[in-house]
């Protein structure tokens, strides 16, 4: 399989006037084509700022991103970012917020709009597009806010703990939707997260970080048989639990 | 109403008749007041010729009512007070996104801000009339003078606590920061810039009215000024005339 996304010996530090503080330590993986990539890690490590790279929110101080075999920098690749909260602008209609990412790239055009219309659709939010984000349950509104991301077509997608903000049985449900309208789009996606559960329901493959600063401690292979195909399906397989000791014990365990 | 049960028939009963409690008793207090002030005044316990009284008031208000005078002062004092206003939001507001857009100016400025925030600008307003002359355009600035530093202070301080991840997520977006100030940053404001509005305007009226005691031919200001400087002349003057007509003099005769 192609390789889609390559991180090598990423450093990344934050200044300070009391002084420096390093985030992330000699980074370095592969994400393939179209595969599903989870990153877990102890809280506060330098997951987000991990994301903001790649993103190119923020540049990185040592190493290279190349999308494609072309640098992050460079690349014309659309790179679509999930943050932990919606953020879903009050203001805004829904079908006016899940427009914005077009409306900033001067991309939204009636054309654009009747595709957006058609998602709204897909995603069963079509009755709310007039709506008011407050109007929305949370699982909805994590919809839209997918949408939002989608509408600009990204090759990647950057899942920022996507589901924290939610009670856990709407997490269950959303969590089982997104990764399944990602999963059937066949997007490359890279979550964060710091549920070793959700990692593993949704993964193909789950990274461990270590604590700050943050360095790889190892890659694990998670593969399930075709009949438990959806992250709902995936916590009842007689292997998830195997798969959750070993990635506890990996992230429990000092170098 | 058959659909309510009981219970929500008596807690809606008793809603309504607390609202009308508090619209009754609200009444009753300016009325209670007013009768009180108006007593006190008839029966001499108040000198009604300093404290005035209500009927007094209402009297002269009719009088100015009728030769009009009365409205083009309100007119006047308005019409300044509107004009400052709407000077200090435009300039508060774009002062407040420079000040958001560029951290060094704001940090440059904020001293400065702070110390003219600060000044007295009652004590400004005759240094101004030296400066712009004896009319309208003093008032105003110096309406605005009374506003627009706070103004900017509020705002920028408003501006600067925006969502970070809101930010975030416009330049994940690809936007820029012109994107953030027009997409997030102005739109999330507008319940502050209206609250600052609110403040701003009952400043605005307080600079007017400061404006217009100094210099001014109309207006509100001008009318209390022109008041109180008359006042006790006509308190001398009944004063004087009350000494001579009785015996017993209040002041002790200078020339025996």
């Amino acid at each position: 399989m192609k390789t889609k996304l390559e991180v090598r010996n990423l450093c990344y530090s934050y200044h300070t006037l009391e002084g420096e503080t390093q985030a992330l330590l000699n980074i370095s993986f592969d994400v393939r084509d179209g595969e599903f990539f989870a990153v877990v890690g102890p809280s506060g490590c330098g997951k987000s700022t991990l994301l903001s790279l790649l993103c190119g929110i923020i540049g990185p101080e040592e190493g290279s991103i190349l999308v494609d075999g072309i640098p992050r920098q460079e690349s014309h690749a659309a790179i679509g970012y999930m943050l932990q909260r919606d953020h879903l602008f009050e203001w805004r209609s829904i079908l006016s917020n899940v427009a914005l990412g077009l409306e900033i790239q001067n991309r939204y055009d009636e054309e654009a709009k009747k595709e957006l219309l058609k998602m709204l659709d897909t995603y069963g939010l079509s009755r709310f597009q007039n709506a008011r984000p407050g109007q929305l349950s949370g699982g909805m509104r994590q919809r839209a806010a997918l949408i939002r991301t989608l509408a600009l077509k990204p090759d990647i997608l950057l899942l920022d703990e996507p589901f924290s903000a939610l009670d856990y049985q709407t997490r269950l449900e959303v969590c089982d939707d997104i990764s399944t309208i990602i999963r059937t789009q066949n997007k490359t996606a890279v979550l964060i997260t710091h549920d070793l559960s959700e990692a593993i329901s949704v993964a193909d493959r789950v990274l461990v970080l270590s604590s700050r600063p943050a360095r790889v401690k190892s890659i694990m292979e998670v593969s399930f048989g075709p009949e438990f195909d959806r992250p709902l399906a995936r916590r009842n397989a007689p292997e998830f639990s195997a798969y959750f000791n070993e990635l506890w014990k990996e992230l429990k365990t000092d170098e | 109403m058959d659909g309510l049960s009981m219970s929500q028939q008596e807690f809606l009963a008793k809603e309504k008749l607390h609202k009308k409690q508090v619209s009754i008793c609200r009444v009753m207090i300016l009325v209670l007041l007013l009768a009180l002030w108006e007593l006190c005044a008839r029966l001499h316990i108040i000198d009604s010729f300093i404290f005035s009284s209500p009927v007094r008031i209402w009297n002269c208000f009719l009088e100015m009512a009728g030769d009009g005078s009365i409205f083009l002062h309100i007119g006047v004092t308005l019409f300044e007070t509107l004009v400052s206003f709407f000077l200090v939001i435009a300039a508060g507001v774009l002062a407040a996104i420079a000040l958001w857009g560029s951290r060094s100016l704001s940090e440059i400025l904020e001293p400065y801000l702070v110390m003219l925030n600060s000044l007295p600008k009652s004590a400004l307003a005759p240094l101004l009339i030296v400066w712009m002359g004896n009319n309208m355009r003093t008032i105003i600035v110096a309406a605005v003078s009374v506003a627009v530093f706070g103004s900017i202070l509020t705002l920028h301080t408003g501006f600067m606590q925006t969502d970070p991840d809101k930010i975030r997520l416009i330049q994940s977006l690809g936007g820029t920061k012109r994107d953030v100030l027009t997409k997030v940053l102005i739109p999330s404001s507008v319940p502050l810039i209206i609250s600052n509005m609110k403040v701003n305007v009952g400043l605005c009226l307080v600079g007017v009215i400061i404006g217009e005691f100094l210099s001014a031919k109309a207006g509100l200001g001008y009318l209390i000024i022109y008041a109180s400087q008359v006042f006790p002349c006509e308190y001398i003057l009944t004063e004087t005339h009350r000494a001579f007509k009785g015996s017993g003099s209040i002041l002790p005769p200078k020339h025996p």
